[in-house]
């Protein structure tokens, strides 16, 4: 690629660090996963053809390194007695006065969130997203469908809300 | 992108990402890429009284000083083809450089203590860019007196064509050569940017 990489950043940066974030949930593993992205692809860039889709080529990259940024810390994982804290229940009221889309979106099952993080905000089709999560290209389909579903609902509510304050 | 077949919830805008945290992201990322050597070019825009310039470097030093006329997106353009598209913004980087120049728009300085970086010229060109900070400060040579300085008297179109593209303007003192009749032939930052930087040396 010839275009300075800083164009890539000015253009993409915020796209994946939501796709880092739907993923891992709005937090430092998101930073991290959006910092190894990025180092990764200024590596690759001077070879990178030139016909590239550049959105979708960083997504894929930043895909494998939200795996990397979880596998590192199963590996460093404390083994201990206690549950950790689980993502909120999706059943009964959702609460806490301001229900933030992120959350709504952590708190999605990991395949419909996968789904929808690589199509809705990564811009991927539903074929390359099934291609990098596994399954079908319909499956994923579905999956992102009921994703967006719940997220609507959710959406609507927080705007209901909002607008009533 | 609006490829999304989703129009009522439209994700990317509904799940916001601050500016903040981008820079702050952005900075992390141009100190980890110069750790690991993956930063070849280093710039920043500064304001002056000439309008903001825009100021690029390599490892081995400044590599280019751009006017807004020359329009920033094209200099980076061909910066990233013709020295590496492994470009960054990265302010501190050019701390020491802007430095300098602030101190010679103040009148405090007379000779530019910076590495350079000539990759962006060649041949005859690059030998009369070497050769152009003889010229000192307040001074100025004309076009036939850089011509025989490089040892090329007939030069002198060649010598005109070279100053016009100095990678290193007010770095490399191109401004301080003018026509033999002593009007202020052309410049790359336009006249009257000539006219205030000789005006500031006191040679004008």
């Amino acid at each position: 690629m010839k275009q300075p990489f800083e164009n890539a950043i000015d253009a993409h940066g915020p796209t994946v660090l939501r796709v880092c974030r739907a993923v891992l949930g709005a937090t430092v593993d998101a930073d991290d996963a959006w910092s190894e992205t990025f180092v990764a692809a200024l590596r690759a860039w001077p070879e990178l053809p030139e016909h590239t889709n550049v959105e979708a080529w960083l997504v894929r990259v930043a895909h494998r390194k939200a795996i990397d940024v979880v596998r590192a810390n199963r590996r460093h994982a404390v083994p201990t007695d206690e549950l950790p804290a689980t993502a909120p229940s999706t059943e009964g009221v959702p609460h806490d006065g301001d229900p933030d889309l992120w959350s709504a979106v952590a708190a999605l099952p990991e395949r419909q969130r996968l789904a929808v993080a690589y199509h809705y905000v990564g811009g991927l089709t539903h074929g390359d997203t099934a291609e990098l999560i596994g399954g079908t290209a319909d499956a994923v389909r579905r999956a992102a469908a009921d994703g967006i579903r719940a997220l609507r609902k959710t959406y609507a509510s927080s705007a209901t809300q909002e607008g009533k304050r | 992108m609006n490829t999304h077949d989703n129009p009522a919830l439209d994700l990317a805008s509904a799940l916001p990402v601050h500016t903040d945290e981008l820079d702050l992201l952005r900075s992390r990322l141009a100190e980890r890429a110069g750790h690991d050597g993956l930063l070849d070019v280093a710039y920043r825009t500064i304001d002056t009284p000439l309008g903001p310039l825009l100021l690029a470097a390599t490892d081995r030093g400044l590599v280019r000083v751009a006017y807004e006329r020359e329009e920033f997106e094209q200099v980076l353009d061909t910066i990233a083809r013709r020295v590496s598209p492994r470009i960054l913004r990265t302010p501190a980087r050019l701390d020491e450089v802007a430095r300098e120049l602030d101190e010679y728009f103040a009148g405090h300085r007379r000779t530019f203590d910076l590495a350079l970086d000539h990759s962006l010229s060649a041949g005859f060109r690059a030998e009369v860019h070497r050769n152009l900070p003889t010229i000192g400060y307040g001074r100025t040579a004309s076009y036939g007196e850089v011509a025989a300085l490089v040892g090329r008297p007939r030069a002198v179109r060649a010598v005109g064509t070279a100053c016009a593209t100095n990678p290193l303007p007010i770095v490399v003192p191109c401004h301080r050569v003018v026509r033999s009749d002593g009007s202020l032939g052309g410049y790359v930052g336009g006249v009257e940017a000539k006219t205030t930087l000789l005006t500031l040396e006191g040679a004008a």
